[in-house]
């Protein structure tokens, strides 16, 4: 007589409803506002981000100046919304070439294998070994300052997480029913690798974009602070967070605001990230 | 006449999920002798691996469990922490399904063991080690001293299942809860185990709750048969007369689908379908969908287990139009 | 764990390391242009330009360039530092105790914040309790760690006066003290980045097969806990550990900006803007034979404590 074993017991049965999470919605809803501000900064905001106002430096939160003003007058509301279009410009940017190169690359080597992959390794290894910042920083350093090196720089570093992302899921895949059936019917290897495995095997890169764009805005932020990112005038919240930074005592809305705007943004990005792996999870 | 060493009542296992609440044991009743050795069989999903938990309180919240399961004097599902401590391992030992994930992969094997003769027997050190290194050369684990230093992920999956049989036994306990200890194991090892358990059964005057898929190793250990179906148990009797004269259509169809068994040696005839969602019972009997013999008595209610004949309980309307069947307890050992 | 273990990880550094060294000589090559005048800044004339690549040895090609810098390595030299006129190696040699003592500060801070939250998440999983830890921890992972580095300096330090604002201390309470609010600055980054994990760990640790076969063998809970679970919970907090001391460094880099610190990632930034290349390269090196070596580390725990990760 045959032995079937249901799951284990620690395994519980759950065949859920596939409604989407709150948490899934409230992140994509505030990602519009982000997209708006970002696309039509002139509509939301009051001011004009650069404009100084010699009447009104160093205000605090008003009804006319809710996020108050700095220490030029300019309006710090304002600033946080033009601010929006450099901040998701560099949670694309950061994240979309290593995204692109990463997840190519990780098909590649997961479907030929062999001397490829362990090269790649090899390189991915030694990529981990330098800490994410420090490499960004030296790379940028070496460049020159500004937006543009800094996204190089991350491109340099970043495709790691996406090259062990996918080519993990090809490799798992190549197995798979479909890309026997594939070899049967005698597609060539590029049409298998690119209209059968990729496809399926970006799942958890693309969920791994949204966490790595909350991560991007930070890391892209953090070297506006220290003066490496976004080079000023170009509103940006890092910058905005440093140039309040010595008025932390008289004036705290200059650096609290842009601040909390960034936050909300990493929240965004990785409650939508979190919704994705919810819902992309293989039904059980 | 002696008192039941088990005495299970109404047992009710319920399971939440995402999708429902799961009734995987719904109003089990059975008593357990002394020194017998009950086979509990049945389709995978069932609820004999429930069932076992439950008989000492392992389910944790939010599983709930209801009934009584009275053992040396008390209702075990509602004994205090301590007492139930003192069972567990003790007097009523277990042994789990999947030895690969119930042994802890960073304890070595004689560790594992040694818990248990420190926490019921007081043995500890050299004492312990060397109790432990006689247990393993008791399953059949050779040179098992050298064995007590390794780690579950060194031994095969017949060894860790003899080492978990080990553990269990080494408190000598009273009753064994043993669910499919016997699986992953070859024939000759799984005969030995058999009847190192028979002979315990003799020394000891252990009870052995025996889950298995094989009835022909229920023909060969057992003394008595529930026979379970939907979380319910569906028919208990003797272990012979079940063999010749199953008093239930689900038991029928089990021996049927057992190859070289029934009147003539016919091929294998499984039985259509497959078990019952235990979130979506129907209201009838469980196994009406799949009955040849349903009639519409069988859809209205649910069957009681009724005793039908001295010794023989059954929860089939048409227990007593069932053929009987004449294999010999060989031919089904076969 | 197997000597024979030991010794094959300890020599899996060396090849490390030396591409550890190719990636940083290589680092400054990349300079537009020439690296001398780079370093020199555009005032020099040809002449001290053409002086200065001959003493660094710039004329000279590629391969010969890396192995004379290897060879100045093992030496110990790492060059001068071009603003402040000292050897490097010096340079970082007084500094770095300042950051390692920041970093094990802040991952001890995080551990004790990590652990015991993940551990009553994990118990308490799906309630409220459990609910409002991972909210908590989310936010915080999305704040920047100059942001909560300068709300803590600014309200805990200057306007409360609870901390000093900067400094680190003469002897160990008061480096304690002074790193208070810099090493919790980045052990809140850190516990952020630990807490959802190790609840996920835990909870498949409490849930296990084993843990339920430990109780039917009638253990008490408090073996069960330190026996059962706490041991395998141990092995995933010491490789999450492990694995993000990167993000630890790169946070210290930070952090010792804001609090001033003068501690090596302060001087890393200083170093950037003072165009200090030998400093760049000196401390890229430095921060990358860390995390290789704790690396190493974790791994020789994990294997001590975990006799499956040898297999691997
Ligand atoms: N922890 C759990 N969470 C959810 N469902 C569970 C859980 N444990 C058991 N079940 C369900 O309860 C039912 C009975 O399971 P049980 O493990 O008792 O079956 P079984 O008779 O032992 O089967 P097998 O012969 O395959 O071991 C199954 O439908 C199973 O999916
Ligand atoms: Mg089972």
């Amino acid at each position: 007589m045959t032995t079937m074993h249901s799951p284990v017991l620690e395994v519980p049965a759950r065949p859920r409803r596939r409604l989407p999470k709150p948490t899934l919605l409230i992140g994509l809803a505030l990602l519009l506002l982000l997209i708006f501000a970002a696309l039509f900064p002139r509509v939301l905001a009051p001011f004009s981000p650069t404009d100084f106002d010699y009447e009104a430096l160093l205000k605090g939160p008003s009804a006319k100046h809710p996020f108050g003003t700095d220490n030029f007058g300019r309006d710090v509301l304002s600033r946080v919304i033009y601010g929006t279009r450099t901040d998701m410009q560099i949670a694309i940017f950061t994240t979309l070439f290593p995204f692109i190169f990463g997840t190519l690359l990780g098909a590649l080597t997961g479907y030929l294998g062999r001397w490829s992959d362990a090269v790649v390794g090899r390189v991915a290894d030694l990529v981990v070994v330098f800490p994410f910042l420090v490499l960004v920083i030296a790379i940028v350093a070496v460049l020159g300052p500004g937006l543009t090196n800094m996204y190089i720089a991350v491109s340099a570093v970043g495709w790691v997480s996406y090259w062990r992302l996918t080519r993990g899921e090809v490799m798992s895949q190549k197995k798979a029913e479909y890309a026997q059936a594939g070899r049967v019917l005698g597609y060539s290897p590029s049409r298998i690798l690119l209209r059968h495995l990729l496809p399926n095997a970006v799942t958890p890169a693309i969920v791994y974009l949204m966490t790595d764009m909350s991560l991007g805005i930070l890391l892209g932020a953090s070297l506006g602070y220290l003066g490496l990112g976004a080079q000023p005038p170009t509103p940006e919240w890092g910058v905005m967070v440093a140039d309040g930074k010595n008025f932390m005592a008289t004036a705290w809305w200059i650096s609290t605001f842009p601040g909390l705007a960034l936050t909300l943004a990493g929240v965004t990005f990785s409650l939508i990230g979190d919704g994705l792996a919810d819902a992309l999870r293989p039904r059980a | 006449m002696t008192a039941p060493l088990l005495k299970v009542r109404d047992l009710n296992v319920r399971i939440p999920t995402p999708a429902g609440v799961l009734h995987a044991v719904r109003g089990v009743n059975f008593d357990l002798m002394p020194g017998e050795v009950l086979g509990l069989v049945g389709e995978s999903g069932s609820g004999k691996s429930v069932t076992l938990r439950s008989l000492i309180r392992l389910h944790r919240p939010p599983i709930g469990m209801t009934g009584t399961v009275e053992y040396g004097g008390q209702n075990l599902l509602a004994a205090s922490e301590a007492k139930l401590r003192d069972v567990r391992g003790g007097q009523i030992s277990m042994i789990f399904q999947e030895p690969m994930s119930a042994l802890n992969p960073v304890l070595t094997v004689g560790e594992q063991i040694g818990e248990n003769l420190r926490e019921h027997k007081g043995l500890r050190g050299r004492a312990a080690q060397e109790r432990a290194a006689e247990l393993l050369d008791l399953t059949g684990i050779p040179s098992p001293k050298a064995r007590l230093a390794d780690y579950p992920h060194q031994f095969s999956g017949g060894m860790r299942q003899r080492a978990m049989i080990a553990i269990a036994l080494a408190s000598e306990p009273q009753l064994l809860l043993a669910d499919e200890p016997t699986t992953a194991l070859d024939v000759t090892i799984q005969d030995q185990i058999l009847r190192l358990l028979l002979r315990l059964r003799e020394e000891l005057h252990m009870g052995v709750i025996l889950v298995t898929h094989d009835l022909g190793v229920v023909a060969q250990t057992c003394d008595r048969v529930a026979v379970m179906y939907g979380g319910r148990l569906v028919e208990t009797a003797g272990v012979n007369s079940l063999f010749h004269a199953p008093k239930h259509a689900y038991t029928l169809g089990l021996l049927r689908s057992l190859p070289g068994a029934g009147e003539h040696r016919r091929p294998l005839q499984p039985i259509p379908g497959g078990p019952p969602d235990l979130r979506f019972l129907p209201p009838g009997c469980p196994f009406a969908p799949r009955c040849e013999y349903v009639t519409d008595e069988c859809r209205a209610g649910e069957p009681p287990l009724l005793e039908v004949a001295p010794g023989r309980f059954s929860a089939c309307i048409h227990h007593d139009e069932l053929p009987a069947l004449k294999p010999t307890l060989a031919e089904v050992g076969a | 764990m197997h000597a024979s273990y030991v010794i094959r990880r300890l020599l899996q550094i060396i090849p490390t390391f030396l591409a550890v060294m190719l990636v940083v000589f290589l680092l400054v090559r990349l300079l537009p242009g020439d690296p001398a005048s780079a370093i020199l800044g555009d005032r020099a004339t040809a002449e001290i330009v053409e002086r200065t690549n001959r003493e660094l040895g710039l004329d000279r090609s590629l391969p010969v360039q890396f192995g004379v810098f290897v060879r100045n390595l093992l030496q110990g030299n790492l060059g001068d530092s071009i603003s402040l006129k000292i050897p490097v190696i010096r340079l970082i040699g007084e500094r770095l105790p300042t950051t390692l003592f920041l970093t094990a500060y802040a991952a001890v801070l995080g551990v004790l914040m990590a652990v015991p939250l993940a551990v009553l998440a994990a118990v308490r999983r799906n309630t409220w309790v459990d609910a409002l830890i991972r909210a908590v921890f989310q936010v915080g992972l999305s704040l920047p760690v100059f942001y909560v580095a300068l709300q803590l300096l600014s309200l805990l330090g200057a306007r409360l006066g609870w901390f000093p604002i900067g400094g680190y201390g003469e002897n160990f309470t008061g480096h304690l003290y002074h790193l208070f609010l810099p090493a919790l600055t980045l052990g809140l980054n850190l516990a952020a980045i630990l807490v959802r994990t190790l609840r996920n760990s835990i909870i498949e640790v409490l849930t296990a097969e084993y843990v339920d076969f430990a109780r039917a063998k009638g253990l008490r809970s408090r073996v069960i806990m330190t026996r059962h679970v706490l041991r395998n919970a141990l092995i995933a907090t010491v490789t999450l550990l492990g694995l993000n001391i990167g993000a630890l460094i790169g946070g210290a880099v930070i952090t010792e900006t804001v609090f001033a610190i003068p501690g090596v990632g302060r001087l890393m930034v200083d170093a950037i803007f003072g165009r200090d290349y030998p400093v760049i390269q000196g401390l890229t090196l430095t921060f990358a034979i860390i995390v290789s070596l704790v690396f190493l580390i974790t791994d020789l725990i994990h294997a001590r404590l975990d006799p499956r990760a040898e297999l691997t």
